[in-house]
């Protein structure tokens, strides 16, 4: 890679008891960087640990083997330098879309003016505007989760951490939210790895994706996404885009032959 | 009635042919006529000797025994007495309650020393305390208000440790991810996410509380409603015990929307809300 690493995972593992006693390896040697400014995803199938990866990366997680390096720092444990976007938006239900939004401020300790207009930009950035006194509640799922995405880009990480965001949005509402999302990194200029199940959504929105196998959790192949940007929904139609998809389904159709949970569908 | 019907039933309604049209009673007028059946049956039933008038006092003679009380000028004291009872016990229960409840839920030291003495204390019936309380506290207020601290601090204690520990762990984790303290994850997620339990837990508190301080009323008083209450039963003078009964009702009511305001104040997020 020429390209400054902003992440970098070194021969991650993690293995979680369970109540038969017999412990279970959910990740083993997971390696991997990613770039400043890149957008990278993991797909695999469900329960090969990609959540995992995401949680180790974001803090959440102990008693992990291996390393994380945020920059050229080592982390063990949350870092501001990330914004964390989950599978449900988790805003609070009792703080309007400002308030959930400005949520990251508070708990930084940072300016509450300086957190308030920050707050404006991006809720314009995301097309909230004029939902900034609703309440979660009266949002819809899609809404929910794009004041999620500007709540995790307030305190300004330079590391986008997203967990399958719009994994509980319609198809409709989805493609919309990756087109959202692929213009929301590219203007903000932030670096994002997103976990996905979908393989059409991570070539979609990647320049690299990163092919998971469960059982245990490791990364079986890198594939780069050579489709240029911006791209449109048309882009489904491009050949390297189909031939790409084809092969991470291989990939994982070889992986998992047993488990065959992975769709293209979105 | 069709949609369009009702609509223009509202923009016109002066129209004669509507006005003469059955409409189907509220529910709530069909509650009044019940309660003015039953009334009516009750006297009916004492006034022909069917039931004896110490068991169920001549309905027309409540509202006259309920205002010789007022009248005569007892009824107000002892009102206070009684609710100055309850809500000084529920005032304690729920500073006790909510202090003991968090400690409990977020410590897990104190969770292990004092949960088996809460569950000990939780199936056993609260109400049998009251003789010794009054024992301990004496024949004054001091016994009524330990009565109802002590039933009503069960259930804001319960619901409190139900609502701090059943705290949405996603919700938790979008602090946890960035950095937040104990103090931070307490104030800004667990608290606000537990109001709706606290809430239930201090709904059934109030009424616990005004149980309470009529039972220790009951066990051995000189002034408050309970007392009046046992009062009048040894005279046989049924009509004035369900006139107190009516006071008690009013009060309960009143109690109950007090709770009902404040939900809606601090619980306006909340789905359980209409």
């Amino acid at each position: 890679m020429s390209l400054a690493a902003a992440i970098t995972a070194r021969g991650l593992g993690k293995a979680y008891a369970t109540n038969a006693g017999e412990p279970i390896q959910a990740l083993t040697q997971v390696n991997f960087e990613v770039g400043v400014g890149e957008f990278v995803s993991i797909v695999g199938p469900s329960g090969c640990g990609k959540t995992t990866v995401m949680r180790i990366l974001a803090g959440l997680v102990d008693g992990y083997t291996g390393s994380v390096s945020v920059g050229d720092r080592v982390v063990r444990g949350p870092t501001s330098e990330i914004g964390v976007v989950f599978q449900d938006a988790n805003l609070m239900p009792w703080r309007t879309i400002l308030a959930n939004v400005m949520l990251p401020g508070q708990v930084l300790r940072l300016d509450k003016r300086a957190c308030e207009a920050r707050a404006r930009e991006l809720l314009a950035l995301v097309g909230l505007i004029g939902f900034e006194a609703k309440l979660p509640g009266e949002l819809s799922g899609g809404m929910r989760q794009r004041a999620a995405i500007a709540r995790a880009l307030l305190h300004d990480p330079r590391i986008l951490l997203m967990d399958e965001p719009f994994g509980a949005l319609d198809a409709m509402t989805r493609d919309n939210m990756n087109v959202e999302l692929a213009r929301i990194a590219a203007e903000a200029g932030k670096t994002v790895f997103l976990i996905t199940h979908s393989i059409a959504e991570s070539v979609f929105l990647s320049d690299r994706v990163l092919v998971m196998s469960s059982r245990p959790g490791r990364i079986i192949e890198t594939i780069p996404i050579d489709l240029p940007r911006p791209r449109s929904l048309d882009v489904v139609a491009d050949p390297i885009f189909a031939a790409t998809v084809l092969r991470i389904r291989r990939l994982l159709e070889h992986s998992t032959a047993a488990n065959p949970h992975v769709t293209l569908a979105h | 009635m069709t949609t369009q019907e009702h609509l223009a039933t509202r923009d016109a309604p002066s129209v004669p042919s509507r006005l003469f049209r059955w409409r189907p009673l509220p529910d709530l007028a069909l509650t009044a006529i019940l309660v003015a059946g039953v009334i009516g049956a009750c006297q009916a039933a004492v006034a022909f000797g069917i039931v004896s008038r110490f068991v169920i006092p001549l309905p027309s003679s409540v509202l006259p025994a309920l205002g010789e009380l007022v009248t005569g000028g007892t009824l107000g004291p002892h009102i206070l007495v009684t609710v100055g009872e309850a809500a000084t016990g529920f005032a304690i229960a729920v500073a006790i309650g909510l202090t003991l409840g968090t400690l409990i839920a977020e410590f897990r030291v104190v969770e292990r020393i004092l949960y088996p003495y809460l569950v000990a204390l939780q199936t056993m019936p609260k109400i049998a305390l009251a003789p010794v309380l009054l024992v301990w506290f004496g024949f004054g207020l001091g016994s009524k208000i330990a009565v109802a601290a002590v039933i009503s601090l069960f259930p804001i204690l319960v619901n409190t440790i139900a609502g701090l520990k059943g705290c949405d762990q996603g919700r938790l984790d979008v602090l946890r991810a960035l950095g937040a303290g104990k103090w931070d994850r307490f104030r800004l997620v667990k608290l606000p996410n537990a109001l709706p339990f606290v809430f239930s837990g201090l709904s059934t508190a109030v009424m616990f509380a005004l149980t309470g301080a009529l039972v220790g009323e009951f066990v051995g008083a000189t002034r408050g409603l309970g007392y009046l209450i046992v009062q009048a039963n040894s005279q046989m003078n049924i009509p004035q015990v369900f006139a107190v009964l009516l006071v008690l009702c009013a009060i309960g009511t009143a109690a109950f929307g007090l709770m009902q305001l404040l939900r809606r104040r601090f619980l306006y997020w909340s789905p359980n809300e209409e």
